[in-house]
């Protein structure tokens, strides 16, 4: 007999947890680390405080590098000081699946509130020990939580609970619990990943203590951040219909033309109305049934407003009410658009609107077909304005130039900002920058640093769109040959990062983005470009005075021995006209 | 008498050349010291700037000219060499040492000069040849000697260790090797009244067997093939200054006719220069119509002998109605024939019948 069962989405997890990252010891641990970093930064940015990340890891049972290889069990300890957590919220946010701050429309790190809580679900599993939070948001009291997570019934479970008094006014959150895992293995990635996020977070300081103690550092170069981003409200282009049926659950508006305009973005009065009629959503007043003073609000709306002047001329109202009085149309929509041929569709539908003549329905009593209906009218509507870019916070030019001169020290740096730009309705905005020389090791191929929303993509660069685009360019158009010590950086900042799989690693081929990459690479190459040929020009220049200083003198030599003179010919002056090329170069 | 003119022509040859040399470094010091890029303005030497000049009938160079200038990178190297190759001349000539090619290739390095390859250092040469209007071999550069001569002509040596020191040319009965002290001798003594230039080794000797310079009171010259320029300035020499008249004898084919007309009317490769032609010297055979006349055994002409008569046809120099007339022949019988080919008469019937009967030919 088959049973069925619900399982909560903790257990979900629980069987599933490959699909986050968790597949190994090795990949376990660097993705721990990273999620509880990429929080505590998260945490930061929204009080728009410079990050201050400790993370420590240690080995237990007092076993210190017994293995190098092998797994074993360690303890994580991640501490921040970010916003705090609020008391009441500290139980569901570490104990409880897909309870998050970030399940809004607006550009963070982490997206589903799910890699913090599975982390230490990780560790549960895989120790059965609890986990430890401390947190404050500022207030008198710190907060101390020791629990653990109820998997079937994603709730946390409370095993102990301490307040303390917080006279130093500390501000933040402490994590500490223990997961097996194989850090010796994970170790190069996790350097790696604190590298870049250090370059691409160059205003927060990370520490870290690794198992056998070593200490490194990731200094902040600058206390300037980008400015936080705000929140915004879905993009027709972007919404599904789970999405419109919750927002339908939660309105309180009476009809469909205000409910367009209230729950999504940049959506206005006549986009909606234009909207609305091309999908099949508006009804006009039918004039057989029309009352005089309906006809007379019409006739009012052209007189009261400007543009309705302009449009339908001072002699409409004979004209209305001439059309009405023949008329077997039942739609007033009809007769105005027969009476005016030359006015558009949209400004009759804005003056019927005006003069309450437009019926839209209550979206609380769409059938489902209609809410169907509705999605995908959205999606094939193309008259939406694309989303503004509010929402994102890109690290900004400066802010990139600062975060890699720090990591890299490069001889050159080249960086660009794209405009906003949107796929599917969801905003986006590309960062690229290519730096040259420094620390920037010699390769064969190019080195890539890819990122999205501030988060190093360290697993699967082959299948990244960026490097895709990087392969297709003909590099030696722009003076690069192989084995130069060169490095480009990709930054993606988007409300929905296009990413392949859960486990952030890579980012899918959407045409936009990749269109957006290839010009960023370009516009930041072409600068390379120059860069190099300039660099070429120089050692053409110093070439070339090595050059006349071989051989002036020898000229000089010979036709003094030639003409019979005891002394040489100044030929100083020569020599500093051609170096003058050389001190240009400069 | 004769012994004074051409010892002033020599020694005369010997200053011009200093001279010169000392002037061209003279203009350079200047130039660098007035705090300008030192430059040379030369004839081209391009093949749409070489000439060929009916009045001087040779070939010249045309009024293009190039400046070679140490302003320009690319220039400076060879501007550089070009100034060595000078300083390594007056030096050769004040010293009265002799060198070669491949000598002045080596000494360059000496100088930290280095030559690519012997095609650049000669290219180098061939430059100064053009900026001073001198041969190498005024500047003491000789090729590898292979000519010689056989008569009644006595030079003088000017070379250090024989300077004065007299030689008849009939001492050596191989003849006397066409050297660089042969070459910057001053003719003392002539008792010889025409010069006669072969093409071959093997007739040279047996002219001198059958004593040809007597018979005929000629002074022998072997070109060993084609005429090395240190030969066909001293034939010019004998010419100019002793007044002999010269006659060429040379295989019948489309080559050994060229042979005399380089020693007649130089080479392109030479126009810079003057006096390595003998304008007024007599092609004498084997021609064409000699191997008609004589039914001499013969070779069929290849395909090259063809295609090299079909562009001499078209050579400006070989305008003359002796040389169509034998261009046509030779295409004609479609045959050529060495020189050696008489001896089926007898080895001694070109000597006896053949040269006589040319050379009185040629008097006319």
């Amino acid at each position: 007999m088959v049973t069925f069962q619900e399982i909560s989405p903790a257990d979900f997890f629980y069987r599933n947890r490959d699909i986050a990252g968790f597949t190994n010891p090795s990949r376990a641990i660097f993705v721990s680390v990273r999620e509880l970093v990429e929080n505590s930064l998260d945490s930061a940015d929204q009080m728009s405080v410079p990050p201050e990340v400790y993370v420590r890891l240690t080995e237990e049972n007092g076993i210190t590098t017994s293995n190098e290889s092998g797994n074993g069990v360690y303890t994580l300890k991640i501490m921040d000081n970010g916003s705090g957590i609020a008391a009441r919220h500290i139980p569901s946010a570490f104990g409880q699946v897909l309870f998050g701050s970030n399940y809004k429309l607006k550009q963070a790190r982490g997206t589903f509130g799910l890699g913090g809580t599975m982390a230490i679900l990780y560790g549960q599993i895989t120790t059965h020990k609890p986990v430890l939070i401390r947190s404050s948001t500022g207030g008198s009291k710190v907060y101390e939580y020791k629990m653990m997570i109820d998997i079937q019934r994603n709730r946390p479970l409370i095993l102990d609970r301490k307040t303390r008094r917080n006279s130093e006014k500390w501000r933040g959150t402490i994590v500490e619990y223990s997961l097996e895992g194989d850090y010796y293995r994970a170790m190069s990635k996790i350097l790696e990943y604190l590298k870049q996020t250090a370059l691409v977070t160059p205003y927060a300081d990370i520490r870290f203590v690794d198992p056998k103690g070593r200490l490194y550092m990731f200094t902040r170069a600058t206390t300037k951040m980008p400015p936080p981003p705000t929140e915004t409200l879905a993009h027709p282009y972007g919404v599904d219909v789970e999405t419109l049926q919750r927002l339908i659950r939660i309105t309180n508006t009476r009809n469909l033309l205000d409910f367009m305009q209230k729950h999504f973005h940049r959506v206005g009065k006549g986009t909606s109305l234009s909207f609305l009629d091309f999908a099949g959503f508006v009804r006009t007043a039918n004039p057989q049934t029309m009352k005089p003073e309906d006809v007379e609000r019409l006739v009012e709306s052209i007189k009261k407003f400007k543009k309705f002047r302009h449009f339908f001329g001072k002699s409409s109202e004979g004209i209305i009410k001439e059309a009405l009085k023949k008329t077997k149309s039942q739609k007033i929509l009809e007769i105005m658009e027969k009476a005016f041929p030359d006015v558009e569709r949209t400004i009759i539908l804005r003056l019927l609107s005006s003069a309450s003549l437009v019926r839209t329905k209550n979206p609380k009593k769409l059938r489902p077909d209609e809410i169907v209906r509705l999605v995908r009218m959205m999606k094939r509507f193309d008259s939406f304005l694309p989303p503004d870019a509010s929402c994102l916070s890109p690290l900004g030019e400066d802010l990139l130039k600062t975060g890699i001169l720090k990591e890299l020290k490069p001889e050159f740096i080249a960086v660009s900002q794209r405009k906003p730009s949107t796929y599917a309705g969801h905003p986006f905005i590309i960062e690229t920058a290519i730096a040259y020389g420094g620390e920037i090791p010699k390769k064969d191929d190019i080195t890539v640093y890819r990122f999205a929303n501030k988060i190093p993509l360290l697993y699967d660069e082959a299948s990244d769109v960026s490097v895709r685009v990087i392969r297709g360019i003909n590099w030696r158009r722009y003076k690069v040959a192989s084995g130069m010590p060169l490095a480009i950086l990709i930054h993606l900042c988007s409300t929905k990062v296009p990413y392949k799989t859960v486990g952030k690693e890579f980012i899918a081929d959407r045409p936009e983005v990749k269109a957006e990459i290839l010009n960023g690479i370009r516009e930041v190459a072409r600068r390379l470009q120059m860069f190099l040929a300039k660099r070429e020009h120089v050692a053409k220049e110093k070439k070339r005075l090595t050059v006349f200083s071989k051989y002036l003198p020898k000229i000089a030599r010979f036709s003094t021995d030639l003409a019979g003179k005891s002394e040489m010919p100044n030929i100083e002056l020569l020599l500093k006209s051609v170096s003058k090329y050389d001190s240009e170069g400069n | 008498m004769i012994r004074k003119e051409t010892e002033i022509s020599v020694k005369n040859k010997k200053e011009d050349v200093l001279k010169d040399l000392k002037e061209f470094g003279g203009t350079l010091y200047d130039q660098m010291d007035n705090g300008s890029f030192p430059w040379v303005e030369m004839p081209s030497r391009s093949t749409e700037n070489i000439f060929y000049s009916p009045d001087v009938r040779q070939y010249v160079l045309g009024e293009k000219s190039v400046k070679r200038t140490s302003r320009n990178i690319r220039h400076l190297k060879p501007f550089t060499q070009m100034v060595w190759a000078g300083f390594f001349a007056s030096e050769l000539v004040k010293n009265r040492k002799t060198s070669t090619l491949r000598d002045v290739y080596y000494s360059a390095q000496a100088y930290e000069m280095t030559f690519k390859d012997q095609p650049e250092s000669n290219n180098i040469l061939t430059d100064l040849e053009t900026a001073t209007g001198f041969a190498r071999e005024d500047f003491n550069v000789f090729p590898e000697e292979r000519s010689a001569l056989f008569g009644d002509l006595t030079i003088e040596y000017t070379v250090p260790g024989y300077e004065g020191k007299q030689l008849n040319m009939t001492s050596h009965p191989d003849g006397v090797m066409i050297g660089p002290s042969v070459v910057s001798s001053v003719f003392a003594k002539a008792g010889c009244d025409k010069v006669i230039a072969i093409e071959k080794g093997g007739l040279f000797t047996r002219f001198i067997e059958e004593r040809v310079h007597e018979k005929f009171n000629a002074l022998l010259v072997l070109t060993a093939g084609q005429a090395p320029r240190a030969t066909r300035h001293f034939l010019n020499r004998l010419n100019r200054e002793l007044d002999l008249p010269v006659y060429i004898f040379t295989d019948g084919d489309p080559w050994g006719m060229h042979i005399a007309m380089v020693i007649i009317s130089g080479s392109a490769n030479a126009a810079h220069l003057r006096g390595l032609t003998t304008p007024d010297a007599k092609w004498g055979g084997v021609y064409a119509t000699d191997i008609v006349d004589y039914k001499l055994p013969t070779d069929p002409l290849t395909d090259v002998d063809i295609k090299r008569l079909h562009e001499l046809e078209k050579d400006p120099r070989y305008t003359g109605e002796l040389w169509k007339r034998e261009i046509k022949t030779f295409l004609k019988i479609k045959k050529k024939a060495e020189q050696e080919a008489f001896s089926r008469y007898g080895l001694t019937y070109i000597v006896d019948e053949y040269l006589p009967a040319k050379l009185e030919e040629m008097a006319d």
